[in-house]
């Protein structure tokens, strides 16, 4: 698994020789635009955080966690991941805060850091991609869209948990 | 949405810091808030100026050109009332061997003008096609091969095989796909 990227950087390169690409003028045209996007998440990304480690600071998140841990464990999830999966679809800078608030608690190779981890490479921030896809062209009957991405995001949290389990902590 | 959802939080967290009495944690979780993030920036930073890097060889190179060939059976498969040759179709499948690769940025606007031809082919002005439902739940599911920024962040917190998660994410993104489309075919009476 860890030779998956080598390889893939590998066979990118190698479509960029055969296509005579300037490699390395093109890696730093790229990487210039990566900045512009590191900046763009930057302030959402200290505002969340901040606003997450507060609510665990106050001890509401325990709060929360105790509600729903009863509903939690009867399916199966680690509680801690079950703030994240709430606001996955609602907010991506707010689900990072709450990702490494689990890796920092619990350990990133723990059973609820793998979960979060799972969770948050299969989901999407559905929220945002529904308003931005839509309002480009706008339409605002969306029908069914909302339904239909909700199941989505709630097979990735089942499936997440699930996975982890039979695969990595069996 | 995010407006009220940040008020929520820090509404929420002083109240209860107060009512519990924890207001010296309280001030701490400020000051560590604002240092946490910035960590995490620096750690993200690196990553994503590298895989953006990599990305635009791979854009330039054509590798992306030639993902989208490789995916267009399946698409006309969820695609059927599209003409095989549209631009509609050429757009869709560009958008989401971008969203393969994990290229949020190209992806966005292909996806954006996929959009503009789904809805030049739609007779109604304001409602959503069933191929425009389709091509959103297909946006609003995570299908990134290599979620690089995720490793990046087990990497930081001490992960000893920040990608051993990779065969699960595959899994449950595949999963959740699925089910998406599968709902959006349902309610769309298969139209």
């Amino acid at each position: 698994m860890e030779l998956f990227m080598p390889l893939f950087i590998a066979v990118v390169i190698i479509f960029g020789i055969i296509k005579k690409v300037p490699l390395f003028d093109a890696f730093t045209d790229g990487a210039r635009e990566g900045i512009k996007t590191l900046l763009g998440v930057a302030p959402t990304l200290v505002g969340l955080i901040t606003a997450v480690d507060m609510l665990k600071a106050s001890g509401a998140i325990d709060i929360l966690c105790d509600f729903i841990s009863p509903a939690a464990e009867l399916l199966g999830f680690p509680k801690e991941i079950v703030p994240m999966i709430l606001l996955r679809p609602v907010s991506g800078g707010g689900s990072t805060a709450l990702l490494t608030g689990i890796y920092k608690e619990c350990g990133a190779d723990s059973f609820a850091g793998l979960c979060a981890s799972v969770l948050a490479g299969s989901t999407e921030t559905t929220f945002y991609a529904i308003a931005v896809y839509y309002g480009s062209v706008g339409v605002k009957k969306i029908r069914h869209t909302l339904p239909a991405a909700l199941s989505a995001d709630f097979t990735a949290a089942v499936m997440a948990v699930l996975s982890v389990k039979i695969f990595l902590c069996p | 949405m995010i407006n009220r959802i940040f008020g929520a939080l820090i509404l929420i967290s002083a109240v209860t810091g107060m009512i519990l009495g924890r207001g010296s944690q309280l001030a701490q979780g400020v000051l560590d808030g604002a240092a946490d993030s910035v960590k995490l920036l620096t750690t993200m930073a690196g990553m994503i100026l590298l895989w953006s890097g990599i990305m635009e060889i791979a854009e330039r190179g054509g590798f992306t050109a030639v993902m989208s060939r490789v995916l267009s059976p399946a698409l006309r498969l969820l695609f059927r009332g599209l003409p095989r040759d549209s631009r509609a179709m050429k757009l869709i499948s560009m958008n989401v061997s971008a969203n393969l690769l994990g290229l949020g940025n190209a992806a966005t606007p292909f996806g954006l003008s996929a959009m503009k031809e789904l809805k030049r082919l739609s007779p109604r002005d304001d409602t959503a096609s069933g191929d425009m439902i389709t091509f959103v739940v297909m946006n609003t599911a995570s299908i990134q091969l290599m979620p690089t920024m995720i490793g990046a962040l087990r990497q930081m917190y001490g992960s000893r095989e920040p990608f051993v998660i990779l065969p699960c994410v595959w899994i449950s993104s595949a999963c959740a796909l699925t089910a998406g489309l599968t709902i959006a075919k349902l309610f769309g009476g298969g139209k």
